[in-house]
């Protein structure tokens, strides 16, 4: 079988004393976009940050492109080809656009996407390349982290809820991005509450509940099953598919 | 009456100058390592006593000047490496006490390789005339105090605001772990950053020595008025820092020409009004 780009196994990871991810195993194979779902505080950032080291796992082996990154530097993890799309954007406030971007593509790997790339691709960072960071609108923080991590030219990206907070223009603007990056082999996985929109862009699902892995599928098999959505992710599959939909 | 005003507002700025060199590099490693490092006036006390050996090695100032700040920078950095470093992942009680440990330590250390009577510094031959301003004659060398702090403040203010660096500095105080996210490792300029502020401390004490004089205690009495400097200016804002300088040594200078009673009550006066202001405005939001 194909080589999975990033694979976690047995992985534990504690904040002080809560145990918060309680053995998790997942894979990712490469140019898969593969969407992590689940309620509110079960676990999903923490799955991303462990993958970065933020805070590293307390046991268990996470594995990117064959080689063992769990215990290494936050620094080292991501220079390795991770790109961070973190959770409510972190774009840094008092730096400007074109700041926040030179920065990140200071310490980007050799590949396709540069600065001057970045922002054809990206006409409205264009306009606000002089804007501070905290002047932006959601939506523009929000391109602008993808853009971010974009310019470093990973691998694989992590991605935190990229539609939060986004209106549904947006939303299928991120998708679109998503989907384009996607072809061009990057393989993704995406954290989300938009349940619509996860399985919209998803090859396949994971669900997690209280730190643990309690589903893999395929996102028809989702669709098609509501219990899973009724009791893992607190959203009835109806005609008009709501939930932890932003719009 | 004129006369008066002018030098003494001359000496309030080289004083606030001093000041500023201080509260520089204390706000600047506060901003960025969250680490109010008590240690700090011993790096300035440290770069005295180096510049009086340099003199008496080398008998140039000049050298002084240079190599003086550069072993209080050395020092600081070696600080922020061994021993600092480990204590980022504790709380802040913790650090705090680490660095008062420091400055106890540094303190008799000092004590012992420089002894306990005052010494002076002598002004450079350069710099040993007076200049002429609005009919009264003020010593060279402390407008050439006023110059460097004026100087370094626009020097730092621009590399913070304007360049890559300072860039990735600003970042770092904004969210230290989204910088890691994009493969930097900060602990490198964890430790320029904090050689960098001990070194000004450094410069601070070697510059200042020829008008304050150089004795043990000197240490403690300067990082009580620059904690006072940074927390009238804001943690961390060197803009805050330079104003609230301004503030506090002109209050000080005029204070022990006028009132020596209360002189050193002024200043906390100050720091507590500065303290209530801000409470005050900060209800008046939560109000809103
Ligand atoms: N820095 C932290 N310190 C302590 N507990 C945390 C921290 N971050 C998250 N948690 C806890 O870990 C659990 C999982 O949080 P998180 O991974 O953010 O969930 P999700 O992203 O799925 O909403 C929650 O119970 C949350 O309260
Ligand atoms: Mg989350």
């Amino acid at each position: 079988m194909e080589q999975p780009i990033i694979s976690l196994r047995d992985v534990n990871t504690y904040y002080g004393e809560s145990h918060i991810l309680q053995s998790v195993s997942l894979d990712v194979f490469r140019g898969e976009v593969v969407s992590l779902l689940g309620r509110n505080g079960v676990g999903k950032t923490t799955t991303l940050q462990t993958i970065l080291g933020v805070p590293s796992p307390r046991s268990g082996e996470i594995r990117f492109k064959g080689e063992i990154i769990s215990g290494i530097k936050t620094s080292d993890i991501v220079r390795r080809g991770l790109g961070w799309v973190p959770q409510g954007h972190r774009i840094f406030p008092t730096l400007s656009v074109s700041e926040n971007l030179t920065l990140a593509a200071s310490r980007a790997r050799p590949g396709s996407w540069t600065l001057p790339k970045i922002y054809d691709y990206f006409p409205r960072l264009q306009e606000r390349r002089n804007a501070r960071g905290d002047a932006l609108s959601g939506g523009e923080q929000q391109m602008l982290a993808i853009a971010r991590a974009l310019v470093q030219n990973p691998d694989m990206f992590l991605m935190d809820e990229p539609s939060e907070g986004l209106s549904p223009r947006l939303v299928q603007e991120v998708g679109d991005l998503i989907k384009d990056l996607n072809r061009q082999g990057v393989s993704i996985l995406l954290v989300e509450q938009n349940l619509h929109f996860a399985l919209d862009m998803a090859d396949r699902v994971l669900i997690m509940n209280k730190g643990a892995i309690v589903f893999q599928g395929k996102p028809e098999q989702i669709r098609t099953n509501p219990l899973l959505c009724g009791q893992l992710l607190g959203v009835s599959m109806g005609k008009e598919p709501r939930s932890g939909l932003v719009n | 009456m004129l006369e008066f005003l002018t030098v003494q507002s001359l000496n309030g700025l080289v004083y606030s100058m001093v000041l500023f060199l201080l509260a520089l590099g204390l706000s600047l490693t506060f901003g960025l390592l969250r680490v109010v490092n008590l240690a700090h006036g011993a790096f300035f006390l440290m770069g005295a006593y180096f510049g009086t050996t340099v003199w008496g090695l080398t008998h140039s100032f000049w050298a002084a000047v240079v190599i003086a700040p550069l072993g209080a920078a050395l020092m600081g950095g070696l600080l922020e490496k061994l021993w600092l470093q480990r204590f980022y992942v504790r709380d802040e009680l913790d650090q705090v006490i680490l660095t008062f440990g420091f400055a106890l330590v540094f303190s008799d250390l000092m004590k012992v390789l420089w002894g306990k009577d005052i010494r002076g510094f002598p002004t450079p031959s350069a710099f040993s005339g007076a200049v002429e301003i609005a009919n009264i004659s003020f010593p060279s060398y402390r407008l050439l105090l006023i110059l460097v702090g004026v100087a370094l403040f626009v020097i730092t203010w621009l590399a913070i605001e304007r360049t890559r660096i300072g860039a990735l500095i600003r970042a770092s105080v904004a969210d230290r772990v989204m910088v890691s996210g994009l493969g930097f490792d900060i602990r490198l300029l964890f430790t320029i950053v904090f050689a960098f502020g001990t070194g000004i401390a450094g410069l601070a004490g070697v510059l200042g020595a020829p008008i304050m004089g150089i004795y043990p205690g000197l240490d403690f009495e300067v990082l009580i008025t620059t904690l006072i400097v940074v927390v009238v200016g804001g943690l961390g804002s060197i803009a805050g820092a330079f104003w609230a300088s301004l503030l506090i040594g002109m209050a000080e200078t005029f204070g022990k020409a006028l009132v020596p009673e209360v002189a050193s009550f002024i200043i906390f006066a100050l720091m507590a009004g500065v303290l209530l202001i801000r409470a005050w405005g900060r209800d008046e939001e939560e109000v809103e």
